[in-house]
């Protein structure tokens, strides 16, 4: 796909060095986080800026020192993670009977799922927070976990939904001769060949709920708050220490950065259900 | 798909995520509709009562109501122009390989992947400090007088941050819808002497047809939303001009614990939202679920 004709070649040298430009433009925010995490606080806050500093590690040390870095890491990882699990659970049968055994409804049902995804968190924040006050449950990694997962559960269902129609009903079908039920056709012979796409389905679910800082900020305090909400705590105009937010926050980004960089591809397919190829 | 069709209680399996979505959309919203028609503060309890409308009327007479709805529409509108048509220059620009590709598109994605609050916390107090942000040190490169971003122009700070953020998922959509554009077609238009301007004219901008109408659809579900950037970064100020609708349903419930009110903006915003909805999945869900 190389364009070889000698004479393009000034034009395509440009355009190379335009894309270079333009990527480290939109990566430098990031960068530059990762750069100020290894500063000294003195040096995070020179003008002008210094590009080249002794790197430390002195910030990353600190965070970690103080034991709540690692409370609300776990806070994240057991949210992010149990509404994925529950997600999953609840949404591959959906799936299933979406794409195996649709009825004449099914459509609507499926747009009508993805129009829930449409229902601002705004407009129910009030009784989820009374709901969840009464219940005892605010500040609680139950009702995050629920929440998240409902929140991502249309995405999932289509995500994965997409998946299964792609697969031909002869395989399972086969299955089914060979006297498979359905949890053995599910788990023997569905669950194993859709693999990848199960896997992105989780993934996205994941970075997701990860990220996710509106319910996360609005229902918790203290003992199941996740990362977003304590890089939040740092927005006070109090503490200034800039070398230790950028610190916190590339702890914070870190694992599902890595995780969107390895899943690009298929989470392409899942996010525009299919439409994009 | 008429052959697969098939009686079978394997249908029961999709009823968990069908009740769960429908609690989860009906208990909230029946309770919000009957909140609105309620005087309820948390700070008063015991001394709710039935209003009608009142909490309506108190929001429409509310300057920073419109205020809000204005500022939704700015800021969804002007997210959305940004990342569609910068998201289309630049996968064009990127789409033939180069050595260092993937590189490249590792480095345009980033930013989808970072979380709302550290995008935000970055943007406000590494770049865009008027002292000693990044931003500062550049304009004061060039002879300029820094600017106090957040403070003079609040929400086309607010805009900078959401459209770096979304600008990725623009990319990630159309780079890889450009790759399936024919390449034997490509080459054919070239030969008849198209130039640069008339292939993406009648070329690549057709075939991005769907995945522009995709990344809207998308874009616009999670843009009505914006929160936790406004909530680090301007706290819906100066005054009411980085307001939204949710951030100030959030302020009304949780800082100012009017329920009734809360509630009734809260309807505002699902009324919106609703709007925008029929209207987008009227425009794709056909495509999106026909082949």
């Amino acid at each position: 796909m190389a364009n070889k004709k000698p004479n393009r070649a000034p034009a395509r040298t440009l355009r190379i060095i335009a894309s270079w430009i333009v990527a480290l433009v939109i990566f430098f925010p990031i960068l530059w986080m990762v750069l100020t995490s290894f500063k000294s606080e003195l040096d995070a806050f020179s003008m002008p800026p210094h590009f080249l500093f002794s790197p430390t590690l002195e910030n990353y040390k600190e965070i970690l020192a103080r034991a709540n870095y690692l409370h609300y890491a776990w806070n994240s990882i057991v949210t992010a993670g149990g509404a994925t699990i529950l997600g999953m659970l609840v949404a591959v049968p959906a799936a299933y009977a979406f794409a195996y055994h649709p009825t004449r409804r099914t459509k609507d049902v499926l747009l009508w799922m993805l129009s829930t995804k449409m229902l601002p968190g705004v407009g129910v924040l009030v009784p989820i927070y009374l709901i969840s006050r009464d219940l005892n449950m605010l500040d609680s990694k139950t009702a995050l976990v629920i929440i998240f997962a409902l929140i991502n559960l249309p995405i999932m269902v289509w995500m994965i939904y997409t998946y299964f129609r792609d697969i031909p009903y002869d395989i399972l079908e086969a299955a089914r001769m060979d006297g498979a039920g359905t949890w053995q056709t599910m788990f023997r012979v569905l669950i194993p060949v859709s693999r990848g796409g199960l896997a992105s389905t989780a993934l996205l679910c994941l970075i997701l709920s990860w990220n996710e800082a509106f319910w996360s900020l609005n229902l918790t305090t203290a003992s199941a708050a996740p990362l977003t909400a304590l890089v939040a705590s740092f927005s006070s105009p109090e503490g200034l220490f800039w070398a230790k937010l950028s610190a916190v926050s590339t702890l914070a980004c870190a694992p599902i950065l890595v995780l969107g960089w390895l899943s690009q591809r298929q989470l392409v397919r899942g996010l525009t259900f299919g439409a994009v190829k | 798909m008429n052959a697969r069709v098939r009686k079978r209680p394997e249908r029961l399996l999709a009823q968990p995520a069908i009740i769960m979505l429908l609690l989860w959309m009906i208990v909230p919203l029946a309770m919000t509709l009957y909140f609105s028609t309620q005087y309820y503060n948390l700070l008063y309890p015991g001394k709710s009562a039935f209003v009608g409308l009142e909490n309506f009327a108190y929001f429409f007479n509310y300057p920073s109501f419109w205020t809000s709805i204005l500022n939704t529409i700015v800021l969804v509108g002007s997210v959305l122009v940004v990342t569609v048509v910068g998201g289309i220059g630049i996968s064009v620009l990127v789409d033939e390989t180069f050595p260092g590709q993937g590189i490249v598109r590792m480095l345009l994605i980033s930013p989808f992947f970072i979380m709302p609050t550290v995008s935000a916390l970055v943007w406000k107090n590494l770049l865009m400090n008027p002292v000693s942000g990044f931003l500062a040190w550049v304009w004061k490169l060039f002879g300029a007088t820094p600017v106090n971003w957040f403070a003079d122009w609040p929400l086309l700070s607010v805009i900078t941050v959401v459209s770096w953020e979304w600008l990725p998922f623009a990319i990630l959509i159309f780079v890889t819808a450009l790759q399936s554009l024919d390449r034997e077609q490509l080459e054919a238009a070239r030969m008849d002497g198209a130039r640069g301007w008339a292939i993406f004219r009648y070329l690549t901008l057709p075939h991005l047809a769907r995945p522009i109408a995709v990344v809207v659809m998308v874009e616009a579900i999670f843009l009505l939303n914006v929160f936790a950037e406004i909530f680090v970064t301007t706290n819906g100020g100066p005054g009411d001009a980085t307001t939204n609708v949710p951030f100030l349903v959030y302020t009304q419930a949780l800082l100012e614990f009017d329920v009734g009110a809360a509630s009734a903006g809260g309807l505002v915003a699902v009324v919106l939202a609703n709007i925008m909805a029929i209207f987008l999945i009227r425009l794709i869900g056909k495509s999106l679920t026909e082949r």
